[in-house]
């Protein structure tokens, strides 16, 4: 075919799309579909109508979501926390890092922002992988306590991938590459300890980012991927040990990045033709700044492109970060940007994604933006560090208590508990949480139709700072909580911290470790109260 | 229609250990501390009782559970024992249990003891409980302090009062039971704390600080009952009689509705409309010579005295201020110091209110001795102010 203009080839993909019957399988059309994927016009609304008739979706990106712990770290007091035996670190000492509450983990973080992800977004995902090195079950699935959370249906297919830092990025390239039908969900998520006064304890962050991708509601369309599998061992961790044992830094940018993102990239080239000039985006795979430079550099991508791997607020999330930067370069993308991805870890997985004119109108969510705005200044080396099971409190006599789950109990009202769902009678209408088999109002014993409570607002109706009780950070601010709905539960109060907490401040819900059983290793999960500052909007 | 308790039972003993910190003793020698006192007032051999009620509310910790630790603490053998809990609303329970006995004929004398021994828990403060096993996967395990000061903030809100008002009223109840105190030779507590001190304590369950919680004490009170005319056969000559006994217990609407204000506990209205109306009972403010309420936190004080009628709905911070319930106020509350100073041991709070008032009743208070009282009314709550119990005695001379 001689060469034609873009215009051109626009109105003869429209003309074979109308014939009637279309025919897809015509050597025109094939030459046509190969050539748009290559450039920009395939994306754009003009074309894809035409795309459509032909039976051909598109594929991609349909919405985001992130979630950062709340408290901020600054690592100038980590290094004054060492100051005695490393002087040295003082020089690192730059910015904040997140660390997550004692009563969060890789499944709470992984909810959180799976919430946010589904945020205005209708319909339910077929299927969620949760990717973590540090998943709190070895042998229970956590991806499916997240759905449970998530009050998706039981029919949703739902893994666990770990095993890298690369976990996250291979699994959104799977379901990329699969395509399958319905929406599929992919949660990354990652709390990982670092020994006292280790370079990992500088550089991590805790966090969590979701990503769904389908065909309907494209924001960013999946253009390729392509997947390097090497086992350069830049860091590693074994169960028994619990924490990192790195290479040395230099050896990993000179073998690792420096030669494994581009030859996955050039793998992604060749199969997608992409100009790299193009990209708009460049999401790094870790926080390091220098890492997310030199792979621009190495792709010959302007330095400007690279993401701002958030190292001087949040630090880094492991295997959420690819997830977390791509969530990043999609709040910030216009139609028709390119958007390259990088995960590495063992190898590397590039993923393309063209945002389409759908992402102008991607719906208001509290998204990294929000989350990175959402922070509380806390230079208590010690919380961080007692949060962290990296210093052993002595809590007490009252923290002896048992804390033992009946797992019996515990499925026998898993309906009720993980997705925060109580019931609305209906003779009287009034919605109750926990429960029980008569109406609290009526005293009707009816079927309860299932009423959801995780986003339904609430005010606090009562609440105290209680300093006897244990708790793992105290005060144990608790007290019940007025639901719009009329449901009252009384409920712990989270993320109290330089806000304010009185009768009739809103609040909106968490899910959050409610105990932990450290005899047994076994953490029951449910819902705790946040206080919205007046100044929050989401 | 039921004709209610009123003057068909009559007190003729009672007895109180004393409270405090009873390191040398078990639970075993309390009961028989009350139990010997209780015996000698009466005047009776101890195998004319012909049934007991027994009550500890903190089983787990030293008694073990069923009747077997009283029988043989008291050695009694061969008559029904009955052994309950009902929170901090037991011994008012051991009470109920032993007049209702008396009441219906089925016994002529029967004995009410509540004995607690906390001080083994190794640690200040009551012990933490579950909450069984489906409401320990969401409820918040609160301090008993905390449960309560829930009602601090609901009031605040309810009727506008700010931090430093409701503070110092609160501090006011702590001070003026402290004053009280001093001169009960039984109590836990005898020392008269100032103001400042009170205000400045450190913090517990925000607003309540130190001194406006009660002592957790180790101590046993007990209560022999008869029928008036056997009360007389003895040679009683002011026979003390239970006017009313009222019980309410939640059944979740302050925790799971909005019915609830947080302002008031509504467990303590129903018991107390029941209580009037058996006591007969039409103006409290007038009729009731001294109340024994359950001070477990001087908020909840504060709040049982509208609870209870005596002072208008947001009247309490005014009237506490005021003294109207100091030991020279129109009605005295807590002259013996109260759960705040004569302690707490819970299962036995109950019986001690009633210990109190039978000895003002009999004018054997010492220095204590209010000015011929007539009738006087206990008071008990269970639980938190949400999810809870409330029971109440009226107890007065017959006429």
């Amino acid at each position: 075919m001689k060469k034609r203009s873009k215009k051109f080839l626009l109105l003869r993909l429209h003309y074979l799309a109308h014939r009637s019957p279309p025919d897809a399988c015509s050597h025109e059309q094939k030459f046509l579909v190969l050539f748009s994927k290559k450039n920009t016009f395939f994306f754009t609304s003009k074309a894809r109508p035409a795309f459509a008739r032909l039976g051909i979706m598109t594929f991609g990106i349909t919405s985001f979501g992130a979630y950062i712990p709340r408290r901020r770290l600054s690592r100038k007091a980590i290094a004054a926390a060492h100051a005695w035996a490393m002087p040295g670190l003082a020089a690192q000492g730059k910015g904040t890092r997140a660390f997550a509450s004692w009563d969060e983990d890789a499944i709470t973080m992984a909810v959180e922002a799976a919430r946010d992800c589904q945020r205005d977004v209708p319909a339910a995902p077929a299927s969620v992988v949760l990717a973590s090195t540090t998943l709190p079950y070895v042998d229970r699935a956590n991806a499916v306590v997240v759905a449970g959370a998530l009050a998706l249906p039981n029919t949703t297919l739902c893994q666990d991938q770990t095993g890298s830092l690369r976990a996250g990025l291979s699994a959104l390239a799977a379901a990329c590459r699969a395509q399958a039908p319905g929406a599929a969900m992919i949660i990354a998520s990652e709390l990982r300890r670092a020994k006292a006064g280790s370079a990992q304890e500088m550089a991590f962050g805790a966090g969590a980012a979701a990503i769904t991708v389908g065909a309907t509601g494209v924001i960013a369309e999946f253009v390729g991927a392509a997947s390097l599998s090497v086992d350069l061992v830049d860091h590693y961790r074994s169960d028994a040990h619990g924490f990192d044992y790195a290479g040395e830094e230099r050896w990993v940018r000179e073998q690792g990045y420096a030669k494994l993102v581009p030859a996955a990239v050039k793998a992604l080239v060749v199969e997608t033709g992409v100009d790299l000039q193009a990209v708009k985006f460049l999401a790094p795979p870790s926080s390091n700044a220098s890492i997310g430079a030199l792979i621009a550099s190495s792709l010959k991508i302007a330095p400007d492109r690279v993401v701002d791997g958030l190292a001087a607020t949040v630090g880094d999330l492991g295997t959420a970060h690819p997830l977390l930067t791509l969530a990043r370069a999609l709040e910030r993308a216009a139609p028709g940007d390119l958007i390259l991805v990088i995960g590495f870890g063992q190898g590397c997985d590039a993923l393309l994604f063209r945002a389409t004119d759908a992402i102008a109108q991607r719906a208001t969510r509290r998204g990294v933006e929000g989350a990175i705005r959402d922070q509380h200044a806390d230079d208590s080396y010690q919380r961080y560090a007692s949060f962290s099971r990296l210093l052993e409190y002595d809590w007490g006599p009252r923290a002896e208590a048992d804390a033992k789950t009946p797992l019996t109990e515990q499925y026998r009202s898993d309906h009720q508990i993980t997705p925060f769902v109580g019931g609305c009678c209906p003779a009287c209408g009034q919605v109750q949480f926990p429960q029980f088999p008569l109406c609290v109002k009526c005293e009707a014993q009816v079927v309860f139709k299932p009423v959801r409570l995780a986003d339904e607002p609430a005010k606090v109706a009562t609440y105290t700072a209680d300093w006897l009780q244990y708790s793992p950070s105290p005060p144990f601010y608790f007290g019940l909580v007025q639901f719009d709905n009329g449901a009252r539960v009384l409920m712990e109060f989270v993320d109290v911290d330089g806000r304010t907490l009185d009768v009739g401040v809103p609040v909106r819900m968490t899910f959050r470790i409610k105990e932990r059983d450290a005899m047994r290793d076994f953490a029951r999960y449910f819902w705790k109260a946040v206080p919205i500052d007046s100044r929050e909007t989401v | 229609m039921a004709s209610g308790i009123r003057d068909k039972v009559a007190i003729i003993g009672m007895g109180c250990s004393r409270f405090g910190e009873r390191w040398d003793v078990g639970s075993e020698a309390l009961a028989v501390e009350a139990f010997t006192e209780a015996l000698e007032d009466a005047g009776i051999e101890k195998r004319q009782i012909e049934a007991a009620w027994y009550g500890a509310g903190v089983e787990k910790v030293n008694v073990q559970n069923s009747a077997i630790p009283l029988s043989t603490a008291l050695r009694i053998s061969g008559i029904p024992v009955t052994k309950l809990e009902n929170m901090c609303a037991t011994g008012t329970e051991a009470l109920r249990g032993a007049a209702y006995a008396v009441a219906s004929g089925a016994v002529d004398i029967a004995l009410a003891i509540g004995v607690e021994k906390l001080k083994d828990t190794g640690y200040g403060g009551l012990p933490g409980g579950r909450k069984g096993t489906f409401n320990d996967l969401w409820m918040p395990y609160g301090s008993a302090p905390a449960g309560f000061a829930q009602l601090a903030a609901g009031y605040r809100a309810k009727y506008d009062v700010s931090r430093d008002d409701l503070k110092r009223a609160i501090a006011h109840v702590s001070w003026k039971s402290h004053q009280n105190g001093v001169k009960n030779p039984k109590a836990h507590l005898r020392k008269a704390v100032g103001m400042d001190t009170i205000l400045n304590a450190p913090l517990i369950a925000e607003p309540l600080g130190l001194f406006d919680c009660c002592g957790v004490s180790d101590g046993a009170a007990c209560a022999i009952v008869t029928t008036p005319d056997i009360a007389r056969a003895l040679g009683k000559t002011d026979v003390i009689t239970i006017k009313a006994l009222a019980l309410s217990i939640s059944s979740g609407a302050e925790l799971s509705t909005n019915e609830w204000d947080a302002a008031r506990v509504l467990n303590t209205r129903t018991a107390a409309r029941a209580a009037y109306a058996e006591a007969g009972i039409d103006s409290p403010r007038q009729q009731l010579s001294m109340i024994e309420v359950h001070d477990c936190f001087s908020i909840t004080e504060l709040v049982t005295m509208e609870d209870l009628g005596l002072s208008g709905d947001g009247e309490a911070v005014g009237d506490v201020l005021d003294g109207k319930y100091d030991s020279n106020g129109t009605i005295p509350c807590q002259i013996d110091g109260g759960l705040k100073c004569f302690g707490h041991p819970v299962g036995a709070s109950g019986l001690r209110m009633v210990y109190e008032i039978y000895l003002q009743l009999l004018g054997r208070a010492g220095a204590r001795q209010l000015a011929a009282p007539s009738v006087g009314l206990t008071h008990n709550l269970g639980g938190v102010p949400y999810n809870g119990i409330a029971a109440i005695s009226v107890i007065g001379l017959l006429n």
